[in-house]
Protein backbone atom coordinates (compact mmCIF):
# COMPACT_ATOMS: atom_id res chain seq x y z
CA UNK A 1 0.00 0.00 0.00
CA UNK A 2 2.66 2.30 0.68
CA UNK A 3 3.57 2.47 -2.84
CA UNK A 4 0.30 4.33 -3.80
CA UNK A 5 1.44 7.39 -1.55
CA UNK A 6 2.20 10.07 -3.27
CA UNK A 7 5.55 11.03 -4.02
CA UNK A 8 6.29 13.84 -1.44
CA UNK A 9 10.06 15.05 -0.84
CA UNK A 10 9.08 18.33 0.33
CA UNK A 11 6.48 17.15 3.19
CA UNK A 12 8.59 14.26 4.37
CA UNK A 13 10.87 16.65 5.59
CA UNK A 14 8.12 17.31 8.24
CA UNK A 15 8.19 14.10 9.44
CA UNK A 16 12.16 14.54 10.62
CA UNK A 17 12.69 15.07 14.07
CA UNK A 18 11.57 13.50 17.56
CA UNK A 19 8.42 15.71 17.60
CA UNK A 20 4.97 14.80 16.16
CA UNK A 21 4.55 15.01 12.84
CA UNK A 22 1.05 15.44 11.00
CA UNK A 23 2.59 14.03 7.58
CA UNK A 24 3.25 11.34 9.77
CA UNK A 25 -0.71 11.05 11.02
CA UNK A 26 -1.73 11.65 7.34
CA UNK A 27 0.41 8.65 6.02
CA UNK A 28 -0.89 6.28 8.72
CA UNK A 29 -4.23 7.21 7.53
CA UNK A 30 -4.08 7.05 4.09
CA UNK A 31 -3.64 3.55 4.05
CA UNK A 32 -6.92 3.25 4.43
CA UNK A 33 -8.48 6.74 3.46
CA UNK A 34 -8.23 8.02 -0.20
CA UNK A 35 -9.05 11.43 0.72
CA UNK A 36 -5.76 11.29 2.94
CA UNK A 37 -3.48 9.63 -0.02
CA UNK A 38 -5.12 12.52 -1.83
CA UNK A 39 -4.47 15.31 0.73
CA UNK A 40 -0.77 14.18 0.78
CA UNK A 41 -0.90 15.00 -3.18
CA UNK A 42 -2.34 18.19 -3.14
CA UNK A 43 -0.79 19.55 0.01
CA UNK A 44 2.84 18.38 -1.37
CA UNK A 45 1.73 20.42 -4.70
CA UNK A 46 0.64 23.55 -2.48
CA UNK A 47 4.11 23.64 -0.87
CA UNK A 48 5.21 23.69 -4.15
CA UNK A 49 3.86 26.66 -5.65
CA UNK A 50 3.30 28.42 -2.18
CA UNK A 51 -0.10 28.73 -3.17
CA UNK A 52 -3.45 27.17 -1.29
CA UNK A 53 -5.71 25.18 -3.04
CA UNK A 54 -8.53 25.33 -1.23
CA UNK A 55 -11.89 27.14 -1.63
CA UNK A 56 -14.13 28.04 1.24
CA UNK A 57 -17.49 26.93 1.17
CA UNK A 58 -20.06 29.32 2.61
CA UNK A 59 -23.06 27.27 2.43
CA UNK A 60 -22.45 23.94 3.60
CA UNK A 61 -24.12 22.62 7.07
CA UNK A 62 -26.73 20.84 8.68
CA UNK A 63 -30.63 21.43 8.47
CA UNK A 64 -31.27 24.35 10.84
CA UNK A 65 -28.07 24.95 12.38
CA UNK A 66 -25.61 27.84 10.67
CA UNK A 67 -22.43 27.00 12.56
CA UNK A 68 -20.75 23.59 13.17
CA UNK A 69 -19.36 23.21 9.87
CA UNK A 70 -16.78 24.82 7.56
CA UNK A 71 -16.99 24.41 3.78
CA UNK A 72 -13.94 23.27 1.91
CA UNK A 73 -13.44 22.97 -1.59
CA UNK A 74 -10.25 21.76 -3.90
CA UNK A 75 -9.31 24.33 -6.31
CA UNK A 76 -8.33 20.71 -8.46
CA UNK A 77 -11.27 18.37 -8.34
CA UNK A 78 -10.21 16.20 -11.48
CA UNK A 79 -6.78 16.04 -10.21
CA UNK A 80 -7.38 14.81 -6.70
CA UNK A 81 -11.25 14.18 -6.27
CA UNK A 82 -11.38 12.36 -2.88
CA UNK A 83 -10.50 15.96 -1.98
CA UNK A 84 -12.97 17.45 -3.99
CA UNK A 85 -15.57 18.02 -1.01
CA UNK A 86 -13.04 18.63 2.29
CA UNK A 87 -15.59 20.29 4.63
CA UNK A 88 -14.30 20.17 8.92
CA UNK A 89 -17.08 19.52 11.31
CA UNK A 90 -16.16 20.51 14.64
CA UNK A 91 -18.37 18.80 17.37
CA UNK A 92 -18.66 19.89 20.63
CA UNK A 93 -16.17 18.80 23.28
CA UNK A 94 -16.87 17.88 26.96
CA UNK A 95 -15.80 20.31 29.40
CA UNK A 96 -12.50 19.79 30.34
CA UNK A 97 -12.05 17.04 27.57
CA UNK A 98 -12.41 14.24 29.58
CA UNK A 99 -13.57 10.99 27.63
CA UNK A 100 -14.33 7.74 28.36
CA UNK A 101 -12.65 5.56 25.47
CA UNK A 102 -15.71 4.12 24.47
CA UNK A 103 -17.07 7.58 23.59
CA UNK A 104 -13.56 7.87 21.95
CA UNK A 105 -13.80 4.97 19.72
CA UNK A 106 -17.79 5.91 19.12
CA UNK A 107 -16.43 8.86 17.49
CA UNK A 108 -13.69 7.70 15.53
CA UNK A 109 -16.06 5.10 14.08
CA UNK A 110 -18.77 7.43 12.85
CA UNK A 111 -15.36 9.78 11.56
CA UNK A 112 -13.83 6.64 9.86
CA UNK A 113 -17.24 5.56 8.53
CA UNK A 114 -18.20 8.70 6.78
CA UNK A 115 -15.15 11.11 6.31
CA UNK A 116 -11.28 11.24 5.99
CA UNK A 117 -10.53 10.20 9.52
CA UNK A 118 -7.95 12.72 10.06
CA UNK A 119 -9.06 14.22 13.64
CA UNK A 120 -7.82 17.35 15.44
CA UNK A 121 -8.19 16.81 18.91
CA UNK A 122 -8.69 19.30 19.88
CA UNK A 123 -8.76 22.99 17.73
CA UNK A 124 -8.52 26.18 18.77
CA UNK A 125 -11.49 26.68 19.77
CA UNK A 126 -11.68 23.42 21.85
CA UNK A 127 -13.85 21.25 19.68
CA UNK A 128 -13.16 17.46 18.33
CA UNK A 129 -12.64 18.95 15.11
CA UNK A 130 -13.60 16.33 11.96
CA UNK A 131 -11.11 16.95 9.08
CA UNK A 132 -12.44 16.30 5.42
CA UNK A 133 -16.01 14.87 4.12
CA UNK A 134 -18.11 15.17 1.53
CA UNK A 135 -21.47 17.26 1.74
CA UNK A 136 -23.59 14.60 1.47
CA UNK A 137 -21.70 13.11 4.29
CA UNK A 138 -22.70 15.40 6.82
CA UNK A 139 -26.53 14.75 7.55
CA UNK A 140 -25.52 11.33 8.48
CA UNK A 141 -22.58 12.30 10.70
CA UNK A 142 -24.65 14.77 12.47
CA UNK A 143 -27.58 12.10 12.69
CA UNK A 144 -25.50 9.65 14.14
CA UNK A 145 -23.04 11.98 16.63
CA UNK A 146 -26.26 13.42 18.08
CA UNK A 147 -27.54 10.12 18.85
CA UNK A 148 -23.79 8.90 20.64
CA UNK A 149 -25.20 12.36 22.57
CA UNK A 150 -22.78 14.44 20.90
CA UNK A 151 -23.10 18.04 18.93
CA UNK A 152 -22.20 19.93 16.92
CA UNK A 153 -19.60 23.15 17.82
CA UNK A 154 -19.92 26.61 16.66
CA UNK A 155 -18.79 28.84 14.12
CA UNK A 156 -19.60 31.59 12.56
CA UNK A 157 -21.02 35.03 13.69
CA UNK A 158 -22.19 33.08 17.07
CA UNK A 159 -21.27 32.05 20.53
CA UNK A 160 -18.41 29.33 19.93
CA UNK A 161 -18.37 26.20 21.69
CA UNK A 162 -17.25 27.39 25.51
CA UNK A 163 -14.14 25.77 26.61
CA UNK A 164 -12.27 25.42 29.94
CA UNK A 165 -9.08 23.66 31.62
CA UNK A 166 -9.88 20.64 33.72
CA UNK A 167 -10.71 22.60 36.77
CA UNK A 168 -11.34 21.14 39.64
CA UNK A 169 -11.37 18.00 38.68
CA UNK A 170 -7.87 17.26 38.21
CA UNK A 171 -6.04 21.09 39.93
CA UNK A 172 -5.93 21.93 43.15
CA UNK A 173 -5.67 25.87 42.35
CA UNK A 174 -8.89 26.00 40.43
CA UNK A 175 -10.68 28.45 42.45
CA UNK A 176 -14.06 27.73 41.13
CA UNK A 177 -15.99 25.13 38.87
CA UNK A 178 -15.02 25.75 35.64
CA UNK A 179 -16.65 22.64 34.56
CA UNK A 180 -19.76 22.80 35.61
CA UNK A 181 -19.89 27.08 34.75
CA UNK A 182 -18.67 25.45 30.87
CA UNK A 183 -21.57 22.99 30.70
CA UNK A 184 -24.34 25.28 32.01
CA UNK A 185 -23.14 27.94 29.80
CA UNK A 186 -23.18 26.02 26.88
CA UNK A 187 -26.52 24.44 27.52
CA UNK A 188 -27.75 28.08 27.76
CA UNK A 189 -26.76 29.34 24.64
CA UNK A 190 -27.47 26.60 22.69
CA UNK A 191 -29.62 28.83 20.34
CA UNK A 192 -26.82 31.29 20.21
CA UNK A 193 -24.57 28.57 19.51
CA UNK A 194 -25.98 26.65 16.55
CA UNK A 195 -28.02 30.24 15.21
CA UNK A 196 -25.70 33.07 14.30
CA UNK A 197 -26.92 36.43 14.91
CA UNK A 198 -24.15 38.39 16.33
CA UNK A 199 -21.76 40.95 14.09
CA UNK A 200 -19.44 38.53 14.65
CA UNK A 201 -18.09 35.38 17.35
CA UNK A 202 -18.11 35.85 20.58
CA UNK A 203 -16.40 33.27 22.60
CA UNK A 204 -16.19 32.41 26.28
CA UNK A 205 -13.41 30.51 28.15
CA UNK A 206 -13.03 29.68 31.65
CA UNK A 207 -9.67 29.41 33.49
CA UNK A 208 -9.75 28.17 37.23
CA UNK A 209 -6.96 30.28 38.18
CA UNK A 210 -4.32 32.73 36.99
CA UNK A 211 -2.34 30.11 35.49
CA UNK A 212 -4.55 30.46 32.86
CA UNK A 213 -4.08 26.84 31.15
CA UNK A 214 -6.93 27.64 28.65
CA UNK A 215 -5.32 31.23 27.69
CA UNK A 216 -8.76 32.52 28.18
CA UNK A 217 -7.22 36.27 28.22
CA UNK A 218 -5.79 35.83 24.50
CA UNK A 219 -8.44 34.02 23.25
CA UNK A 220 -11.72 34.73 24.22
CA UNK A 221 -14.29 37.99 24.32
CA UNK A 222 -15.48 36.88 27.87
CA UNK A 223 -12.24 35.12 30.12
CA UNK A 224 -14.01 34.01 33.43
CA UNK A 225 -10.70 33.46 35.73
CA UNK A 226 -10.36 31.98 38.57
CA UNK A 227 -9.18 34.24 42.00
CA UNK A 228 -9.06 34.50 45.26
CA UNK A 229 -9.66 37.78 47.21
CA UNK A 230 -8.32 37.25 50.81
CA UNK A 231 -4.26 36.05 51.65
CA UNK A 232 -2.18 33.42 50.09
CA UNK A 233 -2.21 30.16 52.18
CA UNK A 234 1.35 29.42 53.40
CA UNK A 235 2.51 26.31 54.99
CA UNK A 236 5.58 27.79 56.94
CA UNK A 237 7.22 24.21 57.54
CA UNK A 238 7.06 23.33 54.15
CA UNK A 239 8.52 26.49 53.03
CA UNK A 240 11.32 25.80 55.52
CA UNK A 241 11.70 22.22 53.76
CA UNK A 242 12.13 23.89 50.50
CA UNK A 243 14.91 26.37 51.75
CA UNK A 244 16.71 23.06 53.41
CA UNK A 245 16.08 21.21 50.08
CA UNK A 246 18.45 23.68 48.31
CA UNK A 247 15.41 26.31 47.06
CA UNK A 248 17.10 29.72 46.63
CA UNK A 249 13.86 31.52 47.90
CA UNK A 250 14.68 35.15 47.64
CA UNK A 251 16.34 34.75 44.17
CA UNK A 252 13.50 32.21 42.75
CA UNK A 253 10.50 32.97 44.43
CA UNK A 254 10.94 36.48 46.05
CA UNK A 255 13.05 37.83 43.08
CA UNK A 256 10.85 36.99 40.89
CA UNK A 257 7.59 38.64 42.61
CA UNK A 258 6.00 41.05 40.06
CA UNK A 259 4.61 42.71 43.06
CA UNK A 260 7.56 42.67 45.33
CA UNK A 261 5.01 42.24 48.21
CA UNK A 262 7.32 38.90 49.46
CA UNK A 263 9.97 39.51 52.43
CA UNK A 264 12.44 36.32 52.93
CA UNK A 265 14.62 36.65 55.88
CA UNK A 266 16.09 33.51 55.48
CA UNK A 267 13.65 31.78 58.02
CA UNK A 268 10.49 33.33 57.56
CA UNK A 269 8.45 33.96 54.70
CA UNK A 270 5.95 37.03 54.31
CA UNK A 271 3.55 38.03 52.00
CA UNK A 272 1.67 41.62 51.69
CA UNK A 273 -1.05 40.58 50.13
CA UNK A 274 -2.89 44.16 49.28
CA UNK A 275 0.38 44.18 46.95
CA UNK A 276 -0.36 40.89 45.59
CA UNK A 277 -0.45 40.80 41.83
CA UNK A 278 -2.42 36.95 41.97
CA UNK A 279 0.49 35.88 39.34
CA UNK A 280 0.43 32.27 40.56
CA UNK A 281 4.66 32.70 40.29
CA UNK A 282 5.39 31.57 43.71
CA UNK A 283 2.36 29.18 44.41
CA UNK A 284 3.68 27.59 41.50
CA UNK A 285 7.32 27.54 42.68
CA UNK A 286 6.47 26.26 46.24
CA UNK A 287 3.70 23.82 45.63
CA UNK A 288 3.50 22.13 48.84
CA UNK A 289 4.07 25.57 51.07
CA UNK A 290 1.51 27.34 49.12
CA UNK A 291 -1.81 28.20 48.37
CA UNK A 292 -4.82 30.15 46.52
CA UNK A 293 -6.42 32.03 49.61
CA UNK A 294 -9.63 30.83 50.57
CA UNK A 295 -11.85 33.12 49.43
CA UNK A 296 -12.64 32.37 46.17
CA UNK A 297 -14.42 33.43 42.90
CA UNK A 298 -13.75 34.46 39.80
CA UNK A 299 -12.80 37.70 37.89
CA UNK A 300 -14.80 38.39 34.40
CA UNK A 301 -12.58 40.02 31.63
CA UNK A 302 -13.37 41.25 28.37
CA UNK A 303 -12.70 41.93 25.37
CA UNK A 304 -9.31 39.78 23.77
CA UNK A 305 -9.21 38.44 20.28
CA UNK A 306 -6.13 37.51 17.79
CA UNK A 307 -5.49 40.34 14.65
CA UNK A 308 -7.52 39.46 11.61
CA UNK A 309 -9.72 42.25 11.06
CA UNK A 310 -7.73 44.93 14.31
CA UNK A 311 -4.90 43.98 16.40
CA UNK A 312 -4.51 41.60 19.41
CA UNK A 313 -6.66 42.62 22.31
CA UNK A 314 -5.98 41.05 25.38
CA UNK A 315 -9.50 40.68 27.84
CA UNK A 316 -9.43 43.41 30.23
CA UNK A 317 -11.67 43.51 33.66
CA UNK A 318 -14.71 43.95 33.47
CA UNK A 319 -15.95 42.15 37.12
CA UNK A 320 -13.05 42.16 39.19
CA UNK A 321 -14.61 39.71 41.52
CA UNK A 322 -17.52 37.21 40.89
CA UNK A 323 -18.41 34.36 43.07
CA UNK A 324 -19.93 31.92 40.30
CA UNK A 325 -22.95 30.38 41.96
CA UNK A 326 -25.61 28.24 39.72
CA UNK A 327 -27.70 28.84 37.39
CA UNK A 328 -25.18 31.85 37.29
CA UNK A 329 -27.97 34.49 36.49
CA UNK A 330 -26.27 37.54 37.36
CA UNK A 331 -23.37 36.78 34.57
CA UNK A 332 -25.96 35.58 31.96
CA UNK A 333 -28.07 38.89 32.30
CA UNK A 334 -25.02 41.10 32.03
CA UNK A 335 -24.11 38.68 28.84
CA UNK A 336 -27.41 39.64 27.49
CA UNK A 337 -27.22 43.30 28.20
CA UNK A 338 -24.03 43.32 26.66
CA UNK A 339 -24.95 41.12 23.56
CA UNK A 340 -27.87 43.23 23.11
CA UNK A 341 -25.62 46.60 23.39
CA UNK A 342 -23.27 45.03 20.47
CA UNK A 343 -25.88 43.67 18.24
CA UNK A 344 -27.85 46.77 18.00
CA UNK A 345 -24.68 48.80 17.43
CA UNK A 346 -21.86 46.52 16.54
CA UNK A 347 -20.80 46.79 12.86
CA UNK A 348 -20.25 43.59 10.71
CA UNK A 349 -16.63 41.49 11.89
CA UNK A 350 -16.59 43.62 14.49
CA UNK A 351 -15.34 41.52 17.85
CA UNK A 352 -16.66 42.95 21.27
CA UNK A 353 -13.57 44.06 22.10
CA UNK A 354 -13.02 46.41 18.94
CA UNK A 355 -16.63 47.69 19.49
CA UNK A 356 -15.49 48.94 22.95
CA UNK A 357 -12.57 50.63 21.62
CA UNK A 358 -14.52 52.13 19.07
CA UNK A 359 -17.41 53.64 21.58
CA UNK A 360 -15.38 53.45 24.63
CA UNK A 361 -15.35 51.27 27.65
CA UNK A 362 -17.27 54.20 29.69
CA UNK A 363 -20.38 54.20 27.43
CA UNK A 364 -20.46 50.47 26.87
CA UNK A 365 -20.59 50.35 30.83
CA UNK A 366 -23.14 52.74 31.04
CA UNK A 367 -25.04 50.98 27.96
CA UNK A 368 -25.20 47.61 29.83
CA UNK A 369 -25.87 49.32 32.98
CA UNK A 370 -22.51 47.97 34.40
CA UNK A 371 -20.84 49.43 37.71
CA UNK A 372 -17.70 51.39 36.92
CA UNK A 373 -14.71 49.68 39.53
CA UNK A 374 -11.13 50.71 39.94
CA UNK A 375 -9.58 47.48 38.67
CA UNK A 376 -10.56 48.54 35.02
CA UNK A 377 -7.36 49.52 34.04
CA UNK A 378 -5.40 49.20 30.84
CA UNK A 379 -2.37 47.84 32.40
CA UNK A 380 -1.34 46.44 35.88
CA UNK A 381 -0.65 49.34 38.11
CA UNK A 382 -2.15 52.12 35.39
CA UNK A 383 -4.67 54.79 35.72
CA UNK A 384 -8.25 53.74 35.16
CA UNK A 385 -9.15 54.78 31.74
CA UNK A 386 -12.87 55.75 33.23
CA UNK A 387 -13.50 59.41 33.60
CA UNK A 388 -16.04 59.70 36.18
CA UNK A 389 -18.56 62.43 35.26
CA UNK A 390 -19.67 63.19 38.94
CA UNK A 391 -15.46 64.20 39.23
CA UNK A 392 -15.43 66.27 36.27
CA UNK A 393 -19.19 67.90 37.45
CA UNK A 394 -17.67 68.56 41.00
CA UNK A 395 -14.50 70.11 39.23
CA UNK A 396 -16.13 72.69 36.91
CA UNK A 397 -17.97 74.21 39.89
CA UNK A 398 -14.93 74.56 41.62
CA UNK A 399 -12.95 76.05 38.71
CA UNK A 400 -16.72 78.56 37.98
CA UNK A 401 -15.95 79.62 41.88
CA UNK A 402 -12.53 80.49 41.20
CA UNK A 403 -13.31 82.36 38.34
CA UNK A 404 -10.76 80.90 36.59
CA UNK B 1 -52.51 43.17 17.09
CA UNK B 2 -48.92 41.42 17.71
CA UNK B 3 -48.08 39.44 14.93
CA UNK B 4 -47.43 36.07 14.86
CA UNK B 5 -43.62 34.12 14.38
CA UNK B 6 -45.26 33.13 10.78
CA UNK B 7 -46.24 36.00 9.90
CA UNK B 8 -42.63 37.65 10.79
CA UNK B 9 -41.35 34.70 8.88
CA UNK B 10 -42.91 35.63 5.73
CA UNK B 11 -42.10 39.46 5.69
CA UNK B 12 -38.38 38.09 6.75
CA UNK B 13 -38.67 36.05 3.94
CA UNK B 14 -39.84 38.66 1.18
CA UNK B 15 -36.83 40.62 2.14
CA UNK B 16 -34.38 38.04 2.10
CA UNK B 17 -35.88 36.87 -1.59
CA UNK B 18 -36.05 41.10 -2.70
CA UNK B 19 -32.28 40.92 -1.87
CA UNK B 20 -30.92 37.96 -2.75
CA UNK B 21 -28.04 38.50 -5.24
CA UNK B 22 -28.09 42.33 -4.27
CA UNK B 23 -27.36 42.10 -0.51
CA UNK B 24 -26.52 39.92 1.69
CA UNK B 25 -29.00 40.10 4.69
CA UNK B 26 -27.70 39.26 8.69
CA UNK B 27 -30.21 38.03 11.25
CA UNK B 28 -29.18 40.94 13.05
CA UNK B 29 -30.33 43.32 10.30
CA UNK B 30 -33.67 41.57 9.39
CA UNK B 31 -34.44 42.48 13.27
CA UNK B 32 -33.73 45.63 12.66
CA UNK B 33 -35.72 46.10 9.62
CA UNK B 34 -38.39 43.78 11.35
CA UNK B 35 -38.75 45.88 14.48
CA UNK B 36 -38.69 49.31 12.45
CA UNK B 37 -41.61 47.89 10.07
CA UNK B 38 -43.57 46.98 12.87
CA UNK B 39 -42.63 48.73 16.19
CA UNK B 40 -45.41 47.80 18.20
CA UNK B 41 -45.96 44.58 17.12
CA UNK B 42 -42.64 42.48 17.00
CA UNK B 43 -39.46 42.28 19.57
CA UNK B 44 -36.40 40.57 19.48
CA UNK B 45 -37.76 37.26 20.85
CA UNK B 46 -40.09 37.10 17.51
CA UNK B 47 -37.45 37.63 15.51
CA UNK B 48 -35.75 35.16 16.39
CA UNK B 49 -38.62 32.50 16.47
CA UNK B 50 -39.19 33.92 13.28
CA UNK B 51 -35.68 33.17 11.80
CA UNK B 52 -35.57 29.87 13.43
CA UNK B 53 -38.79 28.70 11.63
CA UNK B 54 -37.53 30.25 8.31
CA UNK B 55 -33.98 27.99 8.55
CA UNK B 56 -35.85 25.26 10.11
CA UNK B 57 -38.46 24.46 7.40
CA UNK B 58 -35.56 25.05 4.87
CA UNK B 59 -36.84 28.23 3.32
CA UNK B 60 -33.66 29.86 4.07
CA UNK B 61 -30.05 28.88 4.89
CA UNK B 62 -27.36 30.39 7.30
CA UNK B 63 -24.17 31.17 5.25
CA UNK B 64 -20.64 32.29 6.16
CA UNK B 65 -18.80 35.26 3.93
CA UNK B 66 -16.57 36.51 6.76
CA UNK B 67 -19.89 37.34 8.54
CA UNK B 68 -23.14 34.88 9.19
CA UNK B 69 -25.48 35.68 6.73
CA UNK B 70 -28.86 34.61 5.78
CA UNK B 71 -30.03 33.94 2.33
CA UNK B 72 -32.34 31.46 0.04
CA UNK B 73 -30.68 27.71 -0.71
CA UNK B 74 -28.94 28.37 -3.74
CA UNK B 75 -26.14 26.44 -5.62
CA UNK B 76 -22.67 26.92 -3.64
CA UNK B 77 -20.33 29.18 -6.07
CA UNK B 78 -17.12 27.26 -4.52
CA UNK B 79 -18.88 23.65 -4.80
CA UNK B 80 -17.37 21.11 -7.12
CA UNK B 81 -20.01 18.35 -8.25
Amino acid sequence: MADQLPNTPILDELEKGTWPSFVKEIKLAAKNSPMSRDLLGLLEQSYEEKIGHWKHGGIVGVMGYGGGVIGRYSDLPEKYPNVSHFHTIRINQPSGWFYTSEALRTLCDIWDKHGSGLTNMHGSTGDIVFLGCRTEALEPIFSELTEAGFDLGGSGSDVRTPSCCVGPARCEWACYDTLALTYDLTMHYQDELHRPAFPYKFKFKMSGCPNDCVASIARSDMSIIGIWRDDIQINHDEVTKYAEGGMNIQRDVVGNCPGKCMDWDGKELKIENSYCRHCMHCINVMTKALRPGKDRGACVLLGSKAPIVEGALLSSVLIPFWKPKPPYTDLKDMVERMHDVWCEEGKARERIGEFIQRVGLGNFLEECEIDIAPEMVAHPRENPYIFYEEYYEEDDGEEDEDGE
Amino acid sequence: MAKTAEEIADAMFKMVSDAQGLKKLKPGDLNKLMIQTYPDEVDKKLCKAAIKLLVNNGRCVYTYFGGSFIELPHREGAAND
